[in-house]
């Protein structure tokens, strides 16, 4: 295995809020990695990191050798065609169709032709178990069903790199372990880096082979995903088992 | 001025985005559809209202000095160059401006601008291109739609209702109406156009903080770009003038 994305220091500011506060991390090729965290600690901000959505204030953000910190937007794109991204709240296009939304790349790219195009879209949402709803428009679906779209979105290119931004949050428990499957069905038959943030720790036993934590700004700990969620370390332990901090009145 | 220089980088990326991309036939055509096709009623009402009441008010005031037949030369004069393309680019702020910073504002506080970012898709070539290019085609065809018929309600109005004779009306008109006067109204039409679709745009793709961010720079789009407009339309009349009077 090689080393795919590391990062080194980053710091992120906004305005007075210190989110990042020296982030370091590496992630190698073909690993599956769950970056842990409170809410509103600053797990999806690191995500947008990772794909240069974000620029840091200070640090390092190295992508196959290439330093996104150092690029501008037209530089980026080229680096983000290695990426999937899915959104918290899938993100899709409500202008267009399912059909339009998934085929988005490849249309754009105009590198194959219609009927290739469409036989992709429709292995697409084959993978994601939503076949023959192309025409539905975004609105029309279910919390649930826009994830797996979403989810289509971001595969259907076959990306190095798919990232998922709380991909189970907002799901009953049935649609987030249906969710949780087809990542790690996406991770195994095809191969790519997948790297989720979540506060799940159903989702993060599922979908990864190791997890990050991020506490306070900083990786607190990392380790396989059953020694981490196995963890004594109190800070750990606290969060995964979601035992709050005692209020001194209590 | 922070917001300033950000509306001039905006521009400069959409012209640098000819170089990396060609724009989307489709897209153009959609927001050529939308903003040129489907804004004709309302430059059409306004050009009428204002060419109506421009010749009833002209010709009050003409009347006393026995000046009767030369309404119909301040109406066409003051309607090619300055109400028309002024008046036609403040309904398309309101109508096309608005909905632009609506819609993108809506984009990005549903991070539909990070998921195009993140699909290798600049927001610029996507989003902004083909909106300034479907205004700067549409503002000049609907100005001059705009003055057309508001020149024609104005005739029927002076010369069916104010009683204004029809021949001398027309005569005066053309007569003292100068192709400048049409050039200058086209002219800004375009500075116009490229003004609100930019102004719409920048609002929209900086807006933060859900559906009150969505309205608050809604509305900041707007009036900044009304404003732009008034205060723009001084210095291009005089700018203009001293070209075609030289």
């Amino acid at each position: 295995m090689d080393n795919m994305i590391q990062v080194r220091d980053v710091t992120k500011n906004f305005g007075s809020q210190r989110v990042l506060r020296g982030v370091s991390l590496d992630i190698e090729r073909g690993e599956a990695v769950v970056i842990i965290g409170r809410s509103g600690g600053g797990k999806s901000i690191l995500l947008k990191h990772l794909i240069g959505l974000l620029q840091p204030d200070s640090g390092i953000v190295r992508v196959d050798g290439e330093d996104l910190a150092q690029m501008d937007e037209r530089s980026l794109l080229r680096v983000r065609r290695k990426y999937g991204m899915l959104f918290q709240m899938a993100a899709l296009f409500d202008s267009l169709t399912v059909d339009e939304n998934v085929g988005f790349v490849l249309r754009r790219q105009g590198l194959e032709s219609e009927s290739e195009i469409r036989r992709r879209i429709g292995e697409a949402l084959e993978m994601v178990e939503l076949p023959g709803i192309g025409h539905k428009m975004p609105s029309e679906l279910s919390g649930g069903m826009r994830k797996r779209v979403g989810l289509a979105r971001a595969i259907v290119y076959r990306p190095e790199i798919v990232l998922y931004d709380e991909p189970t949050t907002g799901l009953d428990p049935i649609a987030a372990d249906n969710i949780d499957r087809l990542i790690r069905r996406v991770w195994e038959t095809l191969h790519v880096t997948s790297i989720a943030v979540t506060h799940d720790m159903k989702s993060a036993r599922t979908i990864s082979n190791r997890i990050l934590m991020l506490h306070e700004g900083r990786i607190y700990s990392e380790g396989p995903t059953r020694d981490i969620l196995e963890s004594t370390d109190p800070v750990i332990h606290r969060f995964v088992n979601g035992i709050s901090t005692p209020q001194k009145s209590e | 001025m922070v917001q300033l220089g950000e509306v001039f980088l905006l521009l400069a990326e959409t012209a640098r985005s000819f170089r990396h991309q060609t724009p989307s036939w489709k897209d153009f055509l959609h927001q050529l559809q939308f903003i040129g096709v489907k804004s004709q009623s309302v430059v059409i009402t306004t050009g009428a209202a204002t060419g109506m009441v421009l010749c009833a008010q002209t010709f009050l005031q003409f009347h006393k000095v026995k000046m009767d037949t030369a309404t119909g030369a301040v109406v066409s004069i003051g309607m090619s160059s300055e109400l028309g393309p002024v008046l036609a680019a403040l309904m398309l702020t309101a109508r096309v401006g608005a909905a632009m910073t609506a819609e993108l504002g809506t984009m990005k506080v549903t991070e539909q601008i990070d998921a195009l970012r993140a699909l290798a898709a600049h927001p610029v070539d996507t989003l902004v291109v083909p909106r300034f290019l479907a205004l700067l085609a549409s503002a000049p065809l609907l100005t001059a739609e705009s003055v057309v018929v508001g020149i024609l309600s104005s005739w029927l109005v002076g010369v069916h209702l104010l009683g204004i004779d029809s021949a001398y009306y027309l005569v005066n008109m053309t007569r003292y109406t100068d192709p400048q006067d049409v050039l200058t109204g086209l002219i800004k039409s375009f500075v116009f156009a490229a003004i609100i679709a930019v102004v719409g745009c920048h609002k929209g793709l900086t807006c933060r903080g859900g559906a009150e961010g969505v309205g608050r720079a809604t509305t900041e789009a707007v009036v900044a770009a009304s404003i732009s407009i008034l205060i723009i339309n001084f210095f291009l009349t005089l700018f203009l003038a001293r070209i075609f009077n030289a």
